[in-house]
């Protein structure tokens, strides 16, 4: 491949395929916390930093 | 014993190379630099061979407290002084190139300490060594904390600490020397380079290995900050850093990308480096800092999975900004001006939950000068990062570009969040890493905070009117067809300008200073005997029955 299909291809490939991997896989990253049950987990999370508070 | 001898005798080697190297050098500036890496090498086979335990030494002079502590923060305590020292030596530095572009007498004719060799010096010292000790610090002390694990690999925790500093160290004297690729952000040469991916990948394994020892079974969300910081720093620093050196002894070097393609490569490093070096690594500061002092948890930790996401998949796509009406291809220009505009969403969604923490707590604010300090950063996190997208824009840049207007966008962003977060940071870990009961003196704080910010409101208002100014005169035409202004009629119309940016640079300056003697006062265990900042009044007056007892 000349370095120009090699450019064309790999611009083709970045605003068809590439971009919907990446639509898809941010999706479901953003999505993950909104799961059923997370919300009990994310407020455990957020409190972690304070159990047992003489480490700080 | 063995070990011993065979790691004195690795210290020899090095000794032995580097001599050899610096004889031999084509240039004396990489001869400079081989004989500092001789001295290290001296210092680390002196310390082997004369069974000197550096770190008792150390922790004599720097007062560690004798209890080892349930966390390894040895490497935490000579951080946070690294970061003093540096930040210190960083603002001097830029102080003194804004004197230099005000009074051009005080390059002095000296090539060494000309602006052109100051200002990477600057630049470096603040966001690198100043910046980068400080993520270090905060990050092995955060890692800790939120896993509940000693830091793994102590003896390489080491190692990242003090060969980070002989990386600046390095870096530093090279531009002194005139030593550069001419890459902002990216100016140490090829063996500088090398070097740093050795203690960044030591970095990395000293992160990870902590996490994989956790005894928490979720990884805190500061944590993914750090170590997005820490993967892409260094899949930037090697891509945008492949270069052949003209010769192995010599300090000159050929980058392989060249013409629009190096400046592409260049500017997907630069602004990643402000997206995950300067945003990631202090997000991850804020995510556990913030919700610490304010002793609330974060407002959403849901939004701070969002906030993550989004900045990773946006940040990584707007460098292109930055060569707007270059040779780049237009749908890449466009590309990252539409993908800086949409990360304005993330970092206000970012902003609002760093901020909203203080939801019911909004005294802390008048009353806690660390809280207050937290939230002008966050503020000005928020400005810059609204600025950003604003100045990404195609019109918007027509003007904007290679004025003051981006150095004053930089600056809010460098010392409005960068610098106050950071001096959070160091006001909160200070007197827990010692075993101080507080600080030295809460009312300094207050002096370094407002003394900060009227030295930022000085230099970033300072910029935005040079900036429009040299945008405006730049590109005005008369009736001719012919351009109105000379570049020498711009610089003489700023100069006003520069010496104010100069008097805020001051200020800031003074700020630091006085948080250095603070800083320092605490680590010896002093405790400054001082009127409460604020109180409830009493009046003794008004202390009594409303109506008298004997009335009764």
């Amino acid at each position: 491949m000349t370095a120009t299909q090699t450019y064309d291809a790999l611009r083709h490939l970045a605003d068809s395929w590439g971009l919907v991997a990446m639509g898809v896989f941010f999706t479901l990253f953003v999505a993950w916390p909104f799961r059923p049950g997370a919300s009990n987990r994310n407020q455990a999370a957020a409190t972690s930093i304070f159990e047992d508070d003489d480490d700080d | 014993m063995e070990s011993v001898l065979s790691r004195a005798g690795l210290w020899l080697v090095v000794l032995v190379l580097a001599i050899m190297a610096s004889a031999v050098s084509v240039d004396f500036g990489f001869g400079v630099h081989m004989v500092i890496v001789a001295i290290a090498a001296a210092i680390g086979l002196g310390f082997m061979l004369y069974k000197v335990d550096g770190e008792a030494i150390a922790k004599g002079i720097i007062r560690s407290p004798a209890d080892p502590g349930r966390y390894d923060d040895e490497v935490i305590r000579w951080g946070v002084i690294a970061t003093v020292f540096w930040g210190m030596a960083g603002l001097l530095a830029g102080l003194y190139i804004a004197l230099e572009l005000t009074w051009p007498a005080l390059n002095f004719g000296i090539e060494y300490i000309g602006f052109g060799r100051l200002r990477p010096l600057h630049t470096s010292a603040v966001i690198f060594a100043f910046g980068g000790n400080a993520l270090i610090a905060t990050s092995f002390y955060v890692v800790q904390r939120t896993c509940r694990a000693r830091l793994a690999f102590p003896g390489l925790a080491r190692f990242v600490f003090w060969g980070y500093q002989l990386f600046i160290v390095l870096a530093a004297t090279g531009y002194l020397l005139g030593i550069t690729q001419g890459k902002e952000y990216a100016e140490p040469e090829w063996y500088v380079d090398i070097w740093l991916t050795i203690v960044w990948v030591s970095y990395l394994a000293v992160f990870v290995g902590t996490l994989v020892r956790r005894s928490e079974p979720h990884i805190y969300v500061a944590n993914w900050f750090y170590l997005s910081f820490i993967l892409t720093v260094a899949m930037l620093h090697l891509v945008n850093n492949i270069n052949i050196p003209v010769s192995w002894v010599g300090s000159r070097s050929y980058p392989i990308f060249g013409g629009v393609q190096g400046a592409l490569v260049q500017w997907w490093y630069g602004h990643n480096a402000v997206g995950f070096f300067l945003t990631a690594g202090f997000l991850a500061m804020m995510y556990y800092f913030v919700p610490k002092q304010a002793e609330r948890p974060i407002y959403s930790y849901r939004l701070s999975i969002i906030h993550f996401w989004a900045l990773i998949f946006l940040y990584i796509w707007a460098g292109p900004h930055h060569l707007h009406y270059t040779a780049l291809p237009d749908w890449a220009q466009t590309l990252g001006m539409v993908f800086s505009i949409m990360l304005w969403m993330p970092s206000w969604g970012g902003m609002i939950n760093g901020l909203m923490t203080l939801n019911g707590a909004w005294d802390k604010v008048r009353t806690d000068p660390i809280i207050r300090m937290m939230v002008l950063a966050l503020a000005f996190y928020g400005m810059s990062t609204f600025e950003g997208p604003m100045l990404s824009v195609k019109s918007v840049n027509a003007l904007s570009h290679y004025t003051d207007w981006t150095i004053g966008h930089v600056h809010s962003g460098a010392l409005g969040w960068n610098g106050m977060i950071t001096f959070a940071c160091l006001y909160y870990m200070t007197p827990r890493l010692w075993g101080r009961t507080r600080l030295y003196s809460l009312r300094m704080v207050n002096w370094h905070f407002w003394l900060a910010t009227v030295g930022i409101v000085f230099y970033i208002a300072a910029m935005w009117v040079a900036g429009i100014t040299q945008g405006l005169m730049w590109r005005e035409y008369g009736a001719d067809g012919y351009l109105v202004n000379s570049f020498a009629d711009t610089v003489a119309a700023i100069h006003p300008m520069y010496a104010l940016r100069a008097f805020g640079g001051l200020l800031y300056l003074a700020g630091a200073v006085v948080m250095t003697i603070n800083i320092w006062r605490t680590i010896l265990g002093h405790l400054r005997e001082e009127a409460p900042l604020r109180d409830a009044t009493y009046d003794p007056a008004a202390d009594r029955p409303l109506v008298p007892a004997t009335a009764n």
